[in-house]
């Protein structure tokens, strides 16, 4: 039984991180119709440039946890938002918006396209900024003091504190994407647009600004979540992006895609699974190495057997 | 007020509108009657800013309105109400009212003309939080004019707003168009049912395959023999 809560714990941050990064593939999704495959290497920017902000302020090593908790971290996620989220308007600025009425085979391809060429930008380019290491191996996170490598003891489970950081952003960011969505102007606006964009228009609607909103809102979700991956697994690299955002992408999915609610719930539960798959089923078939493939069963089942996803609509409503 | 003067739009390399030129004065209901494919849906989507011109133009209050982006035409005063209603089914009537006056940043402006729309048509403010796909199609209409009226437009472009409803709610639809015109609305009214559309219009166009084929006031078309032809169903 303490093995199930162990598990379940560590199901639970790894989805949380997986919720984290979904939210931007179903929120584009939703208002665009296009599955970004760049969004993996967005998150991937979002770490990268969390990583920049700690050589900006100095590489500082040693310090107290409250510096740490209230002084670093917020100034790396902060750091990682502005790089990813520039990073994605200028993607859909200069990439999908040309791309807006072509089939919509383009962008997708065009997607898979920025993927490559962001992982490559990173991989040749990121050493050459002054002061930044090498990037065509893994580089080191920078330890966030009283978060990175400690953990508590609840009863016989061990929790990890970047998996308290994880959950706790995710629960943060959800209650926010709830007040954006229902109560602000902006998030209503999106609503109608992804429910009809030409009416949305007629209403006096900005469609090209809504999207870009939407691109901003994902990239910087994915940059807090790169800051959890960074403190979670110790190191980042510019590879980073694929595995993660195809999870993510199969949470979105799973939860129904363009379902903001759906991509958090589709996270928990690919976590979940995939941490329960790797400790409950016997013989190989359980070992580490089948962890993805147990993922990626889950997918397909609920392709089968739910198209629409876990919360997803049955029956796309549009007059 | 809205002048269209040789306007021509395309879908792809097809021309739906070949060229047709008319005005709408300040204070009439203006009326466009044609069978299926004239050009009619277009012609409003075109001056709304949600298809671009091929040629020609369209000029509003003396300004010209062609390549002006959608979203910034309804600052300039004009709402349409597109065909088939098109609203937010899965927001409630209170958001798609509030949807409609998105353009507009005086909040008790706002308030006042959502209490008037409720006033309008009472069985919304009964409704308010109910989601509009539940509506029945007259009270999803009324929802779809009310939603055009919360921009407090000069024009009011109204695309078959009579499509689907009973007689009796195709009445209630004209008798508030008659009621829009006199607080001063401008209206511009796509409409199959001609007679309905005839009877409250100063000026009527009718479109065939793109062109308008002749125009005059609404009472005189209503005794027009080719009107009565075509679209009242007289032999």
């Amino acid at each position: 039984m303490d093995l199930f809560w162990q598990q379940l714990i560590n199901g639970l941050s790894l989805g949380a991180l997986y919720a984290l990064i979904a939210v931007g593939y179903t929120v584009v999704y939703g208002i665009v119709q296009l599955i970004n495959f760049a969004h993996g290497e967005i998150f991937m920017v979002g770490a990268f440039g969390a990583f920049a902000t700690w050589v900006v302020m100095g590489s500082p090593k040693q310090m107290s946890w409250q510096a740490a908790v209230f002084g670093l971290l917020p100034a790396m996620i902060v750091g990682g938002m502005i790089v990813s989220v520039s990073v994605a308007l200028l993607t859909e600025r200069l990439a999908y918006r040309p791309l807006r009425d072509a089939p919509r085979l383009a962008p997708l391809i065009t997607a898979i396209g920025i993927s490559v060429f962001l992982q490559e930008v990173v991989r040749l380019f990121f050493g050459t900024i002054p002061g930044m290491p090498d990037a065509k191996r893994a580089i080191p996170f920078p330890t966030v003091t009283g978060i990175s490598g400690r953990s508590f003891q609840i009863g016989t489970v061990t929790v990890q504190n970047s998996a308290v950081f994880t959950i706790a952003a995710l629960a943060v960011c959800t209650v926010f994407l709830w007040f954006f969505v229902n109560r602000t102007k902006t998030g209503r606006a999106m609503v109608a647009t992804s429910q009809d964009p030409d009416t949305a228009r007629l209403m006096g609607i900005n469609v090209d600004r809504v999207i870009m909103s939407a691109f901003a809102v994902g990239a910087a979700l994915a940059a807090i979540a790169g800051v959890a991956h960074g403190m979670r697994y110790g190191n980042i690299d510019f590879r980073m992006g694929f595995l993660a955002g195809l999870k993510a992408f199969t949470a979105a999915v799973l939860g129904g895609i363009g379902n903001i609610n759906g991509a958090v719930v589709g996270g928990l539960v690919l976590g979940v699974v995939e941490s329960m798959a790797t400790t409950f089923i016997p013989g190989q078939f359980g070992s580490p190495a089948w962890k993805d493939v147990w993922a990626f069963v889950l997918l397909i089942l609920v392709l089968v057997f739910r198209p629409q996803g876990l919360l997803g609509a049955k029956v796309v409503d549009r007059a | 007020m809205l002048e269209v003067k040789d306007m021509v739009v395309a879908y792809g390399r097809v021309n739906a509108v070949k060229g047709i030129t008319f005005t709408v004065e300040k204070g009439q209901v203006v009326t466009l009657l044609g069978t299926n494919g004239a050009g009619k849906s277009t012609t409003l989507r075109a001056i709304s800013g949600l298809l671009k011109l091929v040629s020609g133009s369209i000029t509003f209050e003396g300004q010209r309105l062609d390549g002006v982006p959608a979203h910034k035409i309804v600052e300039r005063g004009i709402a349409q109400s597109p065909e088939g209603r098109r609203l937010f089914r899965r927001m409630s009537v209170e958001d798609n009212l509030k949807l409609g006056a998105y353009s507009r940043k005086d909040p008790a402006g706002v308030r006042s003309d959502l209490a008037r729309v409720y006033d309008l048509f009472p069985v919304l403010g009964e409704r308010r939080h109910e989601a509009a796909g539940l509506f029945s199609g007259g009270e999803q209409q009324m929802l779809a004019i009310g939603r055009a009226m919360m921009s407090q437009p000069k024009l009011l472009m109204l695309d078959e707003p009579s499509m689907g409803l009973s007689p009796i709610m195709t009445q209630t639809i004209m008798r508030t168009i008659r009621t829009l015109q006199s607080e001063g609305v401008t209206i511009l009214l796509v409409e199959q049912n001609a007679s309905a559309a005839l009877s409250l219009a100063d000026r009527g166009y009718v479109l065939e395959v793109g062109h308008i084929m002749f125009s005059d006031t609404g009472r005189a078309l209503l005794g027009d023999d080719r009107v009565k032809r075509a679209y009242l169903g007289a032999s």
